[in-house]
């Protein structure tokens, strides 16, 4: 098997798999318990919490660990607007936010909070200026995301801060797919909150965080026990908080090397796949993260691509599949003006750490006989 | 062994297990080969959020029947049609001697449901008369697949659709053909 949509998901490391074992077994105390056996629970879940604090620029008090990318976009969504209350009831987000800011966005939205999407433009890329002339007086937050998950596309999260700074609005990052792939850093990128999750950096599933800004406005949407600060009700997952820290830490340690690496490799990809005709690469004008490539074939619908070569035991994914409720291809190849058949066509392939330079000749052997035939079937070619 | 060592004696069993691998993998690197390459098996036909195929709609995608085209002058039945909202789009032509369906040919432009559920009205189109090739459904495409995701269904019907439409275009033609020759035209249904 070759699998190459590490952004989808990524096997847990052995270290983060170590690092978990006696949390899973012996160490199943409660951290909010009096005696020993809680206190060590306790110290681990902060022993991961000062790690990941490290690993996003910030301080042990600024984290709260959360059930993943999801729980994290909706509390800093949610948090900001509940904690703002009646007067600022106003939403700036991406056109390609990922569906955990998008969706909850809309939810807001039918709730009566007035949300603006800023476009992107051809190269997937976000125009400062654009969230500048989208605030208003009673906007409460902006979510734009650090690297698409998609395109991989990076988005100019430092000017945009400079201009959210100026307003006093505070700034919303989903880094799920970035953390990891870039260097990460809170004060650099000028962000209020960021969300990270554990299982895209070789973590367990299950576990992730928000990093919150200290004097950033935010209720709990998640209401219960007093843990993380009042911000997330419910006892932590220690084992998955435990694996995050370790996973956030190997992530560190193994990003300079291992950037270059994928790098190399994305380009041995993209050199490939420009050989074959009619591909166009999806966000490969702007800065992208190392491990993505999102490619359309022209004629060909991506589906019958990937299942293609899942045939051949090759994973990879497609941005979105034709389905009866949801037909549409990819709101972000729509949102970069894509048109909507070649929009149709994408496959994205995603590096990780087990990828290897064979693995990515093998599949362009295999697309190379793939795409043809595809394209023999196909009535636009 | 209480529960405790039998986790901790799983999880350090799948570690060591994981090394293993790890170093067979490393071990084949450098030897040139890949012990976890292989043909995967295909996946099970059931529905859900994830597209579960059945292994005969997995093969009319791989190997569609009827794959092609016409020329003007073969075709006796031409039709072009797609599903605006997902962007699919089938030509479809046939051929008809004595009444039935002598031969057929296909291109279709879509994910595989599209593909395969065209390929599978092709399929049971050929050799039928014109009459039986009209009363086809795309139940009849999804019974000879074993059957498709629920949320595909739309795709069903993009193969019969152009089959339909390729007849109806065959019909209109040889009324049009009967008039000019001053004849009756042929039952039509």
């Amino acid at each position: 098997m070759i699998y190459l949509d590490y952004n989808a998901t990524t096997p847990l490391a052995d270290s983060v798999l170590e690092a978990m074992i006696p949390y899973l077994a012996e160490q199943f105390g409660n951290p909010s318990s009096y005696y020993q056996l809680g206190r060590a629970a306790r110290a681990a879940v902060e022993q991961a919490r000062q790690t990941a604090a490290a690993a996003v620029g910030a301080q042990a008090g600024e984290i709260v660990f959360t059930s993943g990318g999801t729980e994290s976009d909706n509390l800093a969504l949610r948090g900001v607007l509940g904690a703002r209350g009646d007067r600022c009831r106003h939403l700036i987000v991406s056109a390609v936010e990922h569906h955990a800011v998008l969706r909850t966005a809309q939810a807001l939205q039918r709730d009566g909070i007035a949300v603006t999407y800023v476009p992107v433009g051809a190269t997937g890329q976000v125009d400062p200026d654009d969230v500048r002339r989208a605030l208003r007086p009673d906007t409460a937050l902006v979510s734009i995301m650090a690297a698409n998950n998609e395109t991989g596309v990076l988005q100019p999260l430092a000017a945009i801060s400079a201009i959210t700074r100026a307003a006093g609005v505070p700034l919303h990052t989903d880094a799920v797919q970035a953390v990891g792939k870039v260097p990460v850093a809170v004060d650099a990128w000028g962000v209020d909150l960021l969300t990270c999750t554990a299982h895209k950096i070789y973590g367990p599933k299950g576990a992730g965080l928000l990093y919150v800004r200290p004097g950033t406005p935010l209720v709990p949407v998640l209401t219960g026990g007093h843990q993380e600060q009042g911000l997330r009700g419910g006892t932590e997952n220690v084992a998955g908080i435990v694996g995050l820290g370790a996973a956030l830490q190997e992530a560190a340690v193994h990003l300079p090397d291992e950037a270059s690496r994928l790098q190399a490799l994305h380009d041995r990809l993209e050199r490939g796949l420009e050989k074959l005709d009619g591909v166009v690469i999806h966000g490969a004008a702007a800065p992208r993260i190392a491990n993505t490539t999102y490619a359309s074939f022209a004629g060909i619908d991506g589906e019958s691509v990937i299942l293609h070569l899942d045939l051949r035991g090759i994973c990879a994914a497609t941005g979105s599949a034709c389905t009866t409720a949801d037909p549409e291809p990819s709101h972000v190849l729509l949102a970069m003006g894509v048109e909507p058949r070649l929009a149709q066509g994408a496959v994205r392939f995603s590096l990780g750490r087990d990828t290897s330079a064979a693995a990515i000749d093998e599949v362009l052997a295999a697309l190379a006989e793939i795409v043809p035939r595809l394209r023999r079937v196909s009535s636009t070619t | 062994m209480n529960w405790k060592d039998r986790l901790a004696g799983r999880v350090e069993e799948l570690l060591r297990q994981r090394i293993r691998a790890r170093q067979a993998r490393q071990a084949a690197a450098t030897a040139g080969t890949d012990p976890m390459s292989g043909q995967m098996q295909p996946p099970r036909p059931m529905s859900g959020p994830v597209l579960y195929y059945t292994e005969t709609l997995i093969d009319h995608f791989a190997n569609p029947r009827h794959v092609g085209e016409m020329a003007p002058d073969e075709a006796d039945g031409y039709a072009v049609i797609g599903d605006p909202s997902c962007g699919d789009q089938m030509k479809l032509w046939i051929r008809v001697q004595d009444g039935r369906i002598a031969d057929i040919r296909f291109r279709s432009f879509g994910c595989p449901g599209a593909i395969a559920t065209s390929s599978m009205a092709t399929e049971l189109a050929c050799g039928k008369t014109v009459e039986e090739a009209l009363a086809l459904t795309d139940d009849d495409v999804i019974a000879a697949l074993g059957g498709i995701p629920e949320n595909k269904r739309h795709c069903s019907l993009l193969g019969i659709n152009a089959l339909h439409a390729a007849i109806r275009d065959y019909l209109a033609k040889a009324a049009a053909n009967a008039l000019a020759a001053g004849e009756r035209a042929p039952e039509s249904r």
